[in-house]
């Protein structure tokens, strides 16, 4: 295999999303800023004022307008991207559900940003829990690296003619956005070889053959083209492990729907998303080092939900820890139903918990994740738990 | 169980693909007063066509209009913008 | 374009872009409009809609009434949608993709115009979109049922600003927004009427034409929410011209002119009508007829009044 990759560099999270971008070269970027993604944008404005790209950059005047903005130009047959956090993703809600069933491939950095309020401008999950059922792909990085690579992958799932959903590239605010860590990028030509040129459906632009894009329907129409989206997302499992290993290819990183640690002979896992995954691994190490048997899961990608990965790997332990870095007030956090339900339909339950954790930006460290087994494996645990919260 | 449209038989996305399908939609079903154009007195100066918002004024091959009656709604535009009243509204009980 | 301006030869070398078959209401004018607005240009066009009669009457599915490629997303974001599509084009064009001439049109109600999307109509204007921008202006939520918005004219009975007992209808004058869109400097702004097909389809080929950002308000007499015969629409849009409440004017490049009957009225050719013609045709303002409204009738006169008066200021410089 010829050399792929380039020299390590050291950046954040943010700028390597934005290298990721100038190096596919999208036609069309709009974006409002925002805070913790702001720095995808003024970075990538700044290879657009070099001439480095050849994308028609937007400065709009809302996130509403921006993925407005983006959903029409994809429509009318532009790679499009966008990027957002928070109360960003927030505004931009009434246009999510309505770009994924105009069945448009943009992809969407979102800078994972608790919602207001309180105003808060840390990190948590809550921002792209509020997009969750509404048709976006969604797959999620662990550090730097990842919100790179996740950016190139981002767009072949999407783009796949039998998936032609919007996608959702998860990075944990100011934990990875603003984190300068060593990262290896992908020669520019290799990216572009990967991602390869844009090839849209029905676009607007082909005036010889006039569509008309995103009609009224009526009872009859609405359901049948919401299960089209269904079936996109089901086609969207195998894409994704296919493109995973295709990327694996160029890059010698391998990726999975769900990544696992230490996870084969342990008693105990948590499953997490985002960076907490790197620091729980720290805690599975500490506490296998007091004998304690441990483990801890990454859904890669959370939508689809790979709901088969999930129940395998819980088959037979002891206890399943939800780790949801949001919560649905009244309920549970959001990721806890989905793993009982995945586990439940597939065979016997584990005892089930959820930790709700981190929001707002809370701290949470390698010694209150080992907690969190630990409270579990001493029979302290409620079904569900506020990491932190004085009760 | 309701009969919904299948799925398989239609492209992603709210789309269509076939220009203009609604002029397979009669809206001239709505109507109660249908336009007769006296032709001896029409001078094709073209008011009723601009003005009709249905696109149901038609040019024939002499020049004068004719009514579309598969859709027009009967609004009457036509007849009040004719400048010689060649146009009358006439009750329409199909 | 050049082709000279008559009935028959728009009838001759412009397809037809909307076709038959959409479910506008009779004698409703936001056709006549949008069928006279994609007259004024041979080229190909691309049509966006913001969410309203408009857009739902011409695209229920399966059935579209666009021989045009078309596209709509939401309410409020007509103009946003439309510019995504100017983007992905200029884009295009700019890589040696695409080598066609494109123009694009946004047709929105008031609503979408006035209201819930002005916020993005002010955005696209500003960042000079290659754009036309239509607001079918029949000055009320028509689509949701004849609701006020902040088009809808001082007196008018909506279905949320009745008359009654002690309410006259909509307390508050429109909103200028003809006024607010040339104060973005873009290269053309207009109002229209659409008995005046002359005038209309002129000042769409300026608009189309300007190399940059482009506004027309119409005014889109609507037979059911401002309660008329539907065969009256044309009298009507000519009455509101001929009483100043709508006058026909552009701005190009900053640059005030009147036109066609608004001109005449100007010269003392013509004489302005009283605003009592308007208020008596329509049933919206039948409780004006009142006496108790008529410190209202007089208020109305004063404000058509004065706006005239501000009109012919501008027009003179």
């Amino acid at each position: 295999m010829s050399s792929k990759v380039g020299t390590d560099i050291a950046i954040n999270g943010d700028g390597a999303v934005a290298l990721a971008w100038k190096q596919i070269n999208p036609d069309v970027v709009a974006a409002y800023p925002i805070t913790p993604q702001t720095i995808i944008v003024e970075d990538f404005s700044k290879y657009v004022a070099n001439g480095e790209v050849d994308t028609e950059f937007i400065d709009v005047e809302s996130e509403h307008s921006a993925l407005t903005l983006c959903s029409t130009s994809s429509s009318a047959g532009a790679r499009t991207f966008t990027a957002t956090a928070s109360q960003g993703l927030a505004y931009m809600w009434e246009m999510l559900p309505i770009t994924a069933a105009m069945r448009v491939p943009v992809m969407m950095a979102v800078a994972n940003r608790t919602v207001s309020g309180p105003i808060n401008i840390n990190n948590d999950h809550g921002d792209v829990m509020s997009a969750r059922d509404t048709g976006w792909l969604s797959i999620f990085a662990e550090n730097v690296q990842e919100a790179y690579d996740m950016s190139i992958i981002g767009p072949r799932i999407a783009e796949h003619h039998e998936v032609q959903l919007p996608i959702l590239v998860n990075l944990d605010g100011f934990i990875l956005t603003h984190a300068i860590e060593r990262m290896t990028p992908l020669d520019t030509q290799h990216v572009r070889d990967f991602v390869g040129e844009f090839k849209p459906l029905y676009p607007l632009l082909d005036t010889d053959h006039p569509v008309t894009h995103n009609l009224m329907d009526g009872p009859l129409f609405y359901f049948p083209h919401k299960y089209q989206m269904v079936v996109a997302m089901n086609k969207a499992l195998d894409v994704a492990r296919e493109v995973f290993a295709e990327f694996a290819k160029i890059s010698g990183r391998e990726y999975h729907m769900v990544e696992e640690y230490r996870c084969d002979d342990a008693d105990y896992i948590a499953i997490v998303l985002g960076s907490s995954f790197g620091t729980m691994k720290q805690a599975v190490d500490n506490l296998r080092d007091e004998g304690m048997k441990v483990g801890v899961a990454m859904p890669r990608v959370y939508r689809p939900w790979p709901a088969d990965e999930i129940a395998a790997l819980c088959k037979g332990k002891k206890a399943v820890i939800v780790m949801d870095r949001h919560l649905s007030i009244g309920a549970y956090g959001p990721m806890f139903p989905e793993v009982c339900a995945s586990i439940a339909v597939n065979g016997k339950m584990p005892e089930m918990y959820n930790f709700i954790y981190g929001l707002g930006g809370a701290d949470t460290m390698v010694s209150d994740f080992m907690s969190v087994y630990k409270t579990v494996e001493a029979g302290k645990a409620n079904t569900i738990n506020y990491l932190g919260v004085k009760e | 169980m309701v009969n919904l449209a299948d799925y398989k038989e239609m492209i992603i996305g709210s789309r269509v693909i076939e220009p203009g399908n609604s002029e397979k939609f009669r809206t001239g079903d709505w109507r109660s007063q249908v336009p007769v154009i006296d032709k001896s007195i029409c001078i094709s100066c073209l008011s009723c066509w601009i003005d009709c918002p249905d696109n149901c004024i038609v040019v024939d091959e002499d020049g004068l209009v004719d009514v579309k009656t598969t859709h027009c709604k009967g609004c009457g535009i036509c007849s009040q913008v004719c400048p010689k009243d060649a146009i009358t509204m006439k009750e329409d009980i199909a | 374009m050049s082709a000279p301006l008559t009935l028959k030869e728009l009838n001759k070398d412009i397809p037809d872009r909307l076709a038959s078959g959409h479910r506008l209401c009779a004698g409703c004018a936001e056709g006549i409009i949008a069928r006279q607005i994609l007259m004024g240009t041979d080229k190909d066009v691309i049509v966006s809609c913001s969410t309203g009669c408009f857009e739902v009457s011409t695209t229920i599915f399966p059935y579209t009434s666009w021989n045009v490629p078309m596209i709509h997303t939401a309410f409020g974001n007509g103009a946003a949608g439309c510019a995504g599509v100017e983007t992905a084009y200029r884009s295009l064009k700019r890589q040696g993709k695409i080598d066609k001439d494109i123009k694009f049109v946004n047709f929105a109600g008031d609503g979408a115009t006035y209201d819930i999307g002005l916020q993005a109509l002010s955005g696209a204007m500003e960042r000079g979109h290659d754009m036309l921008f239509v607001c079918l202006n029949n000055e009320a939520y028509m689509n949701t049922g004849i609701q006020s918005s902040s088009a809808t004219a001082k007196g008018a009975s909506t279905t949320t600003s009745w008359n009654g007992a002690v309410a006259y209808g909509k307390k508050e004058a429109s909103k200028d927004v003809t006024a607010i869109m040339v104060a973005h400097n873009i290269p053309y702004v207009a109002q229209v009427a659409p008995h005046n097909w002359k005038d209309l389809v002129g000042k769409a080929r300026k608009a189309f034409e300007c190399g940059g950002p482009s506004f027309i308000n119409a005014l889109s007499p609507c037979p059911r929410g401002w309660r008329f015969d539907s065969k009256d629409t044309i009298s009507i849009s000519k009455l509101a011209v001929e009483t100043c409440v709508w006058p026909l004017f552009e701005v190009v490049d900053g640059e005030y002119a009147l036109s066609s009957e608004s001109q005449r009225i100007a010269d003392g050719k013509v004489e302005k009508k009283p605003i009592t013609d308007w208020i008596d045709a329509q049933g919206r303002f039948k409780h004006l007829k009142d006496e108790r409204w008529s410190n209202i009738v007089e208020e109305i006169q004063a404000d058509v009044d004065k706006r005239w008066n501000k009109l012919l200021k501008l027009c003179s410089l």
